[in-house]
């Protein structure tokens, strides 16, 4: 069975002792049924679309798959509508082809059901004896085979015919391939959006509540007497509200940096360099802004980059540079460290090559033992 | 004597409350305002002895306040401007520093405001032409640029000097004597290739240096 259609299986030697005669005998004999419900269900679903026929189109998904011409399922389409008209179209060849299995067989039984006294009509002549019977039975046994084939043959025919329909073809597997990366696209955009509008509200909302909340402790600590007893829980209360701004800070900076999105990509690495407590230089020739969502992929890139490094890499300097050349942006990140990064292995660099990915881009890792390790990704923009 | 003052900031909660500080600590809050536009109206309308603005503003949430304040201070160099900003960006208090006269601009994180002293200190030294930029904007620009050719002395009081304090002050944070801190002053300026006699401020010629990097 290491056929994958009923066409190679014709062409083997031992077709015949091969399942595949059964399949395609059984898959035409059950087309006259399956046309019959086919033309029943056709008139809803020229009139209601292609889910009025669901029911048919489910059966007829899996009796494809008796000859292995299974579509790759998915919701109901107008193909599989066209599909249910090819089956109604083969009922009449198939009732025939039938009636012809009927006959073969009966002239390979005849000898069986031959008596005396009973007269077996069997379409070229009757046979009244035994021996009268045999050469029939024989011609019979000699037709069996070729039937075979051509049962094959009309079940190969539909099969290619459900294929063409039901697979999509080149063209509309592209046609879908580019509607998934668009929806892949679309989404990774507004997952970031959706971070920008984070960091706005918190912006506007709570930090700027928690400056005015550290304020007025500050004026609070200013006029209260050192020796009373409130001053020193306002003094704490004051601390505390600081230490919080910093945090909030930090976390809002980790959803979205501000710097990306005010001033671009070279000061937001910049930035970025700035905080790394492994000596980085930055080197940046980005003259155009790419789309926001480019940026923020290639930003957190660099962001998750310089973090492995300082995390593992025993690295003493880092490299960064960014470079904007022929519509394709290029973000690098190499560190002199001991190398051996591995990519798979719980890092974040993984959640980022798929959205480098969904934006049509890449993401590299070089890490031979000994190093150095480069991280490199590139945006189409 | 009142410091007539211009407030810019899109926060009402902020802006109130920054705006009872300041009157309260000698201050005269003449406008306070929510964007940018305003701001530049309030300062044409009023000629504050100082403007204190918020960096990002509406409409378009990024540098609009910063914007703003360097327009102003193109019609007017040295009109003493403080922005403050919600996060460190170095490029902001080098934009600050090149506009007008040089002097006069403070640029801090907001969340100085919470020390309350030391914030009001800030505003009367840019106030009176005074240059101050935020102790982490200098932090973070001496780790980009150690300014190879100073002293770690050295680079302390460039430190201080681009924060706006004055020799005496330098003297009393570091426990030195002034003549100590005359002596490295004098020998940042040399190395940073500052000559004596030039008419231009040269604390502020070397705060720009270090700024630069």
């Amino acid at each position: 069975m290491g056929e994958r259609t009923i066409w190679e299986a014709v062409g083997r030697r031992r077709f015949l002792l091969s399942r595949w005669p059964w399949r395609a005998v059984a898959y035409v004999l059950s087309t006259p049924m399956a046309a019959a419900a086919s033309l029943a269900v056709l008139p809803f679903a020229l009139v209601g679309g292609p889910l009025a026929a669901r029911p048919v189109v489910a059966v007829e998904r899996r009796r494809l798959r008796l000859v292995r011409a299974a579509s790759a399922g998915g919701p109901v389409s107008w193909w599989d509508v066209a599909h249910l008209l090819v089956v109604a179209l083969l009922a009449v060849p198939s009732l025939v082809l039938g009636l012809a299995l009927v006959l073969v067989l009966a002239l390979i039984a005849s000898p069986l059901f031959v008596t005396p006294d009973r007269v077996l009509a069997l379409g070229f002549g009757e046979v009244r004896t035994v021996q009268e019977a045999v050469p029939f039975a024989l011609t019979g046994l000699a037709l069996l085979p070729l039937l075979l084939y051509v049962f094959a043959l009309v079940a190969g025919v539909h099969s290619t015919v459900a294929r063409a329909l039901l697979h999509p073809s080149g063209t509309r597997l592209r046609t879908e391939l580019v509607q998934v990366a668009q929806s892949r696209e679309r989404l990774v955009t507004a997952f970031d959006a959706e971070r920008r509008r984070i960091e706005r509200d918190l912006h506007d909302g709570a930090q700027q509540r928690v400056v005015s909340l550290v304020m007025q402790l500050g004026i609070a600590t200013l006029e209260l007497p050192p020796d009373s007893p409130a001053a020193e829980s306002v003094a704490g209360a004051h601390a505390q509200a600081k230490q919080l701004l910093v945090e909030l800070r930090e976390f809002v900076h980790g959803i979205h940096p501000q710097a990306l999105s005010d001033l671009g990509l070279p000061a937001a690495l910049q930035e970025l360099a700035d905080r790394s407590p492994i000596p980085v230089t930055v080197r940046c020739q980005v003259p155009a802004r790419p789309s926001g969502t480019v940026e923020s992929a290639a930003y957190f890139v660099v962001a998750e980059a310089l973090s492995n490094a300082a995390k593992h890499s025993g690295a003493t300097t880092i490299e960064v540079a960014a470079s904007l050349r022929h519509d394709v942006l290029t973000v690098e990140v190499t560190d002199d460290g001991h190398g051996g990064a591995d990519a798979g292995h719980g890092s974040g660099l993984t959640g980022l090559a798929d959205r480098c990915a969904a934006l049509g881009g890449t993401l590299s890792l070089s890490s031979p033992e000994a190093g150095p390790t480069t991280v490199r990704a590139e945006f189409p923009c | 004597m009142l410091i007539r003052t211009v407030l810019a900031e899109d926060g009402a909660l902020l802006r109130e409350g920054l705006a009872a500080l300041l009157d309260r600590f000698g201050f005269q809050v003449v406008a306070a305002v929510a964007d940018a536009d305003a701001l530049v109206a309030a300062v044409t309308d009023h000629a504050p002895d100082l403007v204190v603005t918020d960096i990002r503003m509406p409409p378009g949430f990024s540098d609009e306040g910063l914007r703003a304040a360097v327009r102003l201070r193109r019609i007017r160099p040295d009109l003493p401007v403080v922005a403050l900003s919600q996060y460190v960006e170095t490029s902001y208090a080098a934009d600050l520093l090149d506009s007008g006269t040089g002097s006069g601009v403070g640029y801090l994180l907001k969340d100085r405001v919470g020390d309350v002293r030391e914030f009001i200190a800030v505003l009367r030294r840019v106030a009176a032409g005074g240059t101050v930029v935020d102790p982490d904007v200098v932090r973070t620009l001496l780790k980009r640029n150690p300014l190879a050719g100073l002293s770690n002395r050295e680079r302390e009081v460039l430190g201080l000097v681009a924060e706006g304090y004055a020799n005496a002050g330098i003297a009393q944070h570091l426990v030195i004597s002034e003549a100590a801190v005359n002596k490295h002053v004098g020998n940042i300026f040399t190395k940073l290739g500052l000559a004596p006699g030039e008419d231009r401020n040269r604390r502020v010629l070397a705060t720009l240096t270090y700024l630069r990097g």
